[in-house]
C-alpha cells in the first residue's frame, strides 16, 4: 500500500532544516506521497527509514532479474490483470527441463534444440529463454558437471537449478561462477542456508509450497530477512488448480498489495501431464494467465512455435500499434517481371499481405509504407495513405530500377486514390488490387507484367 | 509469526451472460450463463462451458494443408457426409457449414444452391447447425435471406450479420426464427451498436449471438483477446446489457491460412501437430478470455480442446 504524506513524515528527521528545498519535512513528505518529490532530496532521512519508503513504493510484484549477460532474462514487474488495462510488461520466460539423470547424449541434443530452434519474425528473434536443471541424480559432481555443460553450450542462457539440498546447489554455483541461477526450491526447511547461497552467488530464489499457504510462509519469511528476488510456486499441480493459484497470487498482489505473493511465478506444465501435446496448451493458458517462467519438458517446434508466437501476442503492448519498417519487401524472388504492391506499415497488414503473396506462389515486390502504424482503410481516412505518400514512396524507394515494368497495385480499399496516383507517378500504371488479403492469390495468378 | 489462511481476493459480479439455446427446441444446446470470468469458478458460476462446433464447407477446400484434409479425405466434397462424419465419428456437439462457395471473389455460386445445401446439411443432423456466409455483405445479404427461408423450421444459427446488411438477414431470421450472429470488426462499441440494432429492428435476445470476429494465432489473435476480456467485464461488472451475448469464435479458416502452418521446416517440427496445436491454442486463448462457442476443423485439435475444457470445468474428461 502507498504510504499516506503523514505517515511517510513520521519517518522523516522532522528537524525542518530546509535542505530538501522546501521549508518544512511535512510539505516535503506531502510532495513524497504525491509523487512530486524524490527521497534522495532529503540528506538526513535515516537508512531504516529509506528503507521502509522503498519497501512502500515498489511495484505490486517485484520484477525478478534472473542470469547475467547475453541470457540475462526478466520477469515479474507486472501491474494489471487484464492486458487491456496497460499492458504486460515482461514475457513469460519458457524454460526447457533438462535433468542430470539422463544420458549425456541426451543432455547434447536437448542443448542443441535448445540453441536453433529460434524465429525470426518481423525483426523479433523468437526463442525459448531458460534451462532448468533438476538434481535428479543426486550426485553433487554430476550436478555440477552438467549445470556447467548447460551453461557453456547455451552461451550462459539463465538457468533454474532444482534441488531442495543447499550442499548440492553449492556445488553447482562453484561450477557456473557469475550466471546468478534461480535457485529452486526453498522451503521452510532449507530456508536459511538457501538465502546465504543466494547472498553469495547473486542468485534468485524460487519458493515451494505445497500450497499457497506454505508458499506465503517461506516468502514472508524471505522478505523478513531482506531478500528481494524471489519466485513463487504454490505447488498446484493439476491444470485447474494451477490455473487458480495464478489468478489468486496476481490478485493477491495487485489487489490487496499482499507484499508475500507480489513476486513473478513459476508453473510447472511439464509435471500437469504427461502428453506433450496437452502440456503446450497448458503451456499456453499460462503464458496468458500470469506465469512468470513456464517450465516445459522437452522443446519440439511444432509446439514451442505456437507458443512462442502466443505470448508474442499476449504481450504486445496494446496501446502501440504494431509497426512493420517501410521500404521495399522482396517475396519470393521477384525479378524485373514480377508485380509491385503497396500496402501500409501496421504488422498485421504486412503480416497478412505478405503470407498471401507467399501462399499465391508468385514472386512479388512488396512495398510497405510508414503510415505510423495504421491499417490500410484507417491511414487512408486519416490521410496517410494517399495518391501524394504512394507517390512519394514510390520515388524515394527506387523501385523503378528493379523492375522494367510500370505497373503498380494498390489496395482495393484504395481504389478512390487511383486517378490522383496516375497524375502524380508519370509513365506509372496504377491498379486496383483487392480489398481483402485472402483474394490476393487469385488476384496475383492473373497479373500479367506485359 | 503467524495468519490466517489465505483465501483468494474475489471479485464482485453484477451482471450475467444471457443464456441462449443453439438449435431445435427439443435437442437444443445451451450456451453463455457466464456469471464468472471464465473458469473463474473459486467464485461464480460458468453456466455452460465453451463449446465445439466442427466446421464443414459447402465445396471441396483446395488450399488446405494435407494434415487438415487427412481427417476427412472421403467427404471433402459432400458436405452432408462431412457434417455426419464430424457428429458420428468425431462426436461433434455442433456443426458450422461455411458457405465458402458464395464468395464473389470467388467460386460466386448462387444464393439459391447454398441455400440447397444448408438445407440438405440440416436434415441429415440432429445437433445444431451453424451456417456462416461468405463474409461479403451484399453477396451474404443474398445467400442467408435464402437459407433463413429454405431452412424454416431449423433453427439455424445464421451469420456473420454485419451493420451494413443486419435488415437484410435480420427480418427473415426474425420470421424464420433463426439465430443471429451479430458480427463486428473487433471493437466494443460497434459490437454493442450493432446488437442495439438488431434489438430495435425486432430482433428478440433469446436469437441473438456475436462474433467478435477471429485473428489468427500470431496475426491478430491479442486483438480478439482483448475486445472479448472487455466485452466479458462490461457485461459482468458493467451490466452491459447489450453485451450479455454468448461469444461465438469463428477461428479454424484464420489460424489454418496462416503462411506457418504451410511450411516445411524441420525447425518447425511435425507440420501436421504444427497445426493442430496452432488451432488447439487459439482455441484455448479465445476460451480464456470467454468464447462460448470456438468453431474448429481438425479432430484432433478438437479433442485435445475438449479434453482441456473438461478439466478447466472440472469435470472428469
Ligand atoms: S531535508 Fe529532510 S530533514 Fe530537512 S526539512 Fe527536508 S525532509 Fe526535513
Amino acid at each position: 500500500m502507498p504510504l499516506t504524506g503523514i505517515e511517510i513524515f513520521k519517518l522523516l528527521p522532522r528537524t525542518n532544516c530546509g535542505q530538501c528545498g522546501v521549508p518544512t519535512c511535512l510539505a516535503f513528505a506531502m510532495n513524497l506521497a504525491a509523487g512530486k518529490a524524490e527521497l534522495s532530496s532529503c540528506p538526513h532521512v535515516s537508512e531504516e527509514a529509506k528503507a521502509k519508503l522503498e519497501e512502500a513504493s515498489a511495484p505490486p510484484i517485484r520484477p525478478v532479474t534472473i542470469g547475467a549477460g547475453e541470457g540475462q532474462v526478466k520477469i515479474g514487474g507486472e501491474t494489471v490483470l487484464f492486458r487491456h488495462e496497460k499492458r504486460f510488461e515482461n514475457p513469460t520466460a519458457i524454460a526447457m527441463l533438462v535433468r542430470d539423470d539422463m544420458s549425456d547424449d541426451e543432455i547434447a541434443a536437448r542443448l542443441e534444440k535448445f540453441r536453433t530452434l529460434r524465429y525470426e519474425r518481423v525483426g523479433l528473434m523468437l526463442k525459448p529463454d531458460m534451462v532448468a536443471l533438476e538434481a535428479a541424480s543426486g550426485d553433487p559432481e554430476r550436478f555440477a558437471r552438467v549445470a556447467a555443460r548447460v551453461h557453456a553450450d547455451t552461451g550462459g542462457a539463465a538457468m533454474v537449478l532444482m534441488s531442495e539440498q543447499p550442499p548440492l546447489l553449492a556445488r553447482a554455483l562453484e561450477a557456473v561462477p557469475g550466471s546468478r541461477p534461480l535457485l529452486y526450491g526453498v522451503t521452510t526447511e532449507n530456508l536459511e542456508a538457501m538465502l546465504e547461497l543466494a547472498k553469495a552467488h547473486q542468485a534468485s530464489l524460487g519458493v515451494k509450497g505445497n500450497s499457497i499457504d506454505e508458499a506465503i510462509a517461506a516468502s514472508q519469511k524471505l522478505l523478513d530477512l531482506g531478500c528481494k528476488n524471489v519466485v513463487l510456486d504454490g505447488g498446484a499441480r493439476s491444470l485447474k488448480a494451477a490455473f487458480e493459484e495464478q489468478v489468486a497470487i496476481r490478485r493477491a498482489a495487485l489487489l490487496q498489495k499482499f507484499r508475500p505473493l507480489g513476486f513473478p511465478t513459476i508453473v510447472f506444465p511439464c509435471r500437469m501431464t504427461d502428453d506433450p501435446m496437452k502440456e503446450a496448451l497448458i503451456a499456453a493458458t499460462f503464458i496468458a494467465k500470469y506465469g512468470g517462467i513456464v517450465v516445459l519438458s522437452d522443446l519440439e517446434g511444432h509446439s514451442l512455435f505456437p507458443l512462442l508466437v502466443a505470448r508474442l501476442n499476449i504481450f504486445t503492448d496494446p496501446q502501440r500499434p504494431m509497426a512493420t519498417s517501410e521500404g521495399i519487401y522482396p517475396i519470393g524472388n521477384p525479378d524485373d517481371k514480377s508485380p509491385v504492391l503497396v500496402t501500409s506499415n501496421f504488422s498485421l497488414t504486412y503480416f497478412i499481405v505478405s503470407g498471401e503473396i507467399e501462399n499465391s506462389r508468385v514472386p512479388a515486390w512488396l512495398l510497405v509504407q510508414d503510415t505510423e502504424g495504421l491499417s490500410v482503410l484507417t491511414a487512408w481516412a486519416a490521410g496517410k495513405f494517399v495518391a501524394d505518400t504512394i507517390a512519394a514512396l514510390v520515388k524515394k524507394s527506387g523501385i523503378a530500377d528493379r523492375v522494367s515494368h510500370r505497373k503498380i497495385v494498390i489496395p482495393g480499399h484504395l481504389a478512390a486514390e487511383s486517378g490522383a496516383l496516375e497524375d502524380e507517378l508519370k509513365g506509372w500504371q496504377v491498379l486496383v488490387g483487392p480489398r481483402e488479403g485472402a483474394h490476393i492469390p487469385a488476384y496475383l495468378k492473373n497479373w500479367q507484367a506485359a | 509469526m503467524s495468519w490466517l489462511a489465505f483465501t483468494i481476493p474475489t471479485i464482485t459480479y453484477t451482471g450475467k451472460v444471457k443464456e441462449i439455446s443453439l438449435g431445435p427446441p427439443e435437442r437444443a444446446v445451451k450456451v453463455g450463463n457466464a456469471g464468472c470470468y471464465p473458469f473463474h469458478l473459486f467464485e461464480g458460476e460458468m453456466g455452460n462451458p465453451p463449446r465445439i462446433a466442427m466446421e464443414v464447407y459447402d465445396v471441396t477446400p483446395e488450399d488446405w494443408p494435407p494434415a487438415a484434409r487427412e481427417p476427412f479425405a472421403d467427404v471433402l466434397s459432400d458436405p452432408v457426409a462431412w457434417a455426419k462424419k464430424c457428429v458420428d465419428v468425431y462426436g461433434a456437439e455442433m456443426v458450422c457449414l461455411q458457405l465458402v462457395s458464395t464468395d464473389p471473389n470467388g467460386l460466386n455460386r448462387p444464393a439459391g444452391e447454398a441455400a440447397a445445401t444448408a438445407r440438405r446439411v440440416a436434415d441429415a443432423l440432429t445437433v445444431p447447425l451453424l451456417v456462416w456466409g461468405s463474409g461479403d455483405v451484399e453477396k451474404d445479404a443474398e445467400v442467408l435471406r435464402q437459407v433463413c427461408e429454405a431452412c424454416e423450421g431449423k433453427h439455424l444459427v445464421v451469420g456473420p450479420v454485419q451493420d451494413k446488411n443486419y435488415k437484410k438477414i435480420g427480418a427473415p431470421a426474425i420470421g424464420y426464427r433463426h439465430t443471429v450472429i451479430a458480427s463486428t470488426p473487433i471493437d466494443v462499441n460497434l459490437a454493442k451498436q450493432l446488437n442495439i440494432l438488431l434489438g430495435n429492428l425486432g430482433v428478440p435476445d433469446e436469437l441473438l449471438v456475436m462474433d467478435p470476429t477471429v485473428g489468427g494465432l500470431g496475426y491478430g489473435l491479442e486483438y480478439t483477446y482483448s475486445v472479448m476480456e472487455r466485452m466479458r467485464m462490461a457485461a459482468l461488472t458493467q451490466q452491459d446489457d447489450r453485451l450479455q451475448f454468448p461469444l461465438v469464435c469463428n477461428l479454424a479458416k484464420e489460424v489454418w491460412k496462416v503462411k506457418e502452418v504451410r511450411l516445411d521446416d524441420p525447425k518447425l517440427g511435425d507440420p501436421g501437430k504444427r497445426g493442430i496445436l496452432m488451432e488447439a491454442i487459439t482455441a484455448v486463448l479465445l476460451a480464456l478470455a470467454g468464447a462460448d462457442v470456438l468453431i474448429m476443423r481438425h479432430p484432433e485439435a478438437v479433442r485435445l480442446v475438449r479434453g482441456y475444457l473438461a478439466e478447466m470445468m472440472g469435470v472428469a474428461a
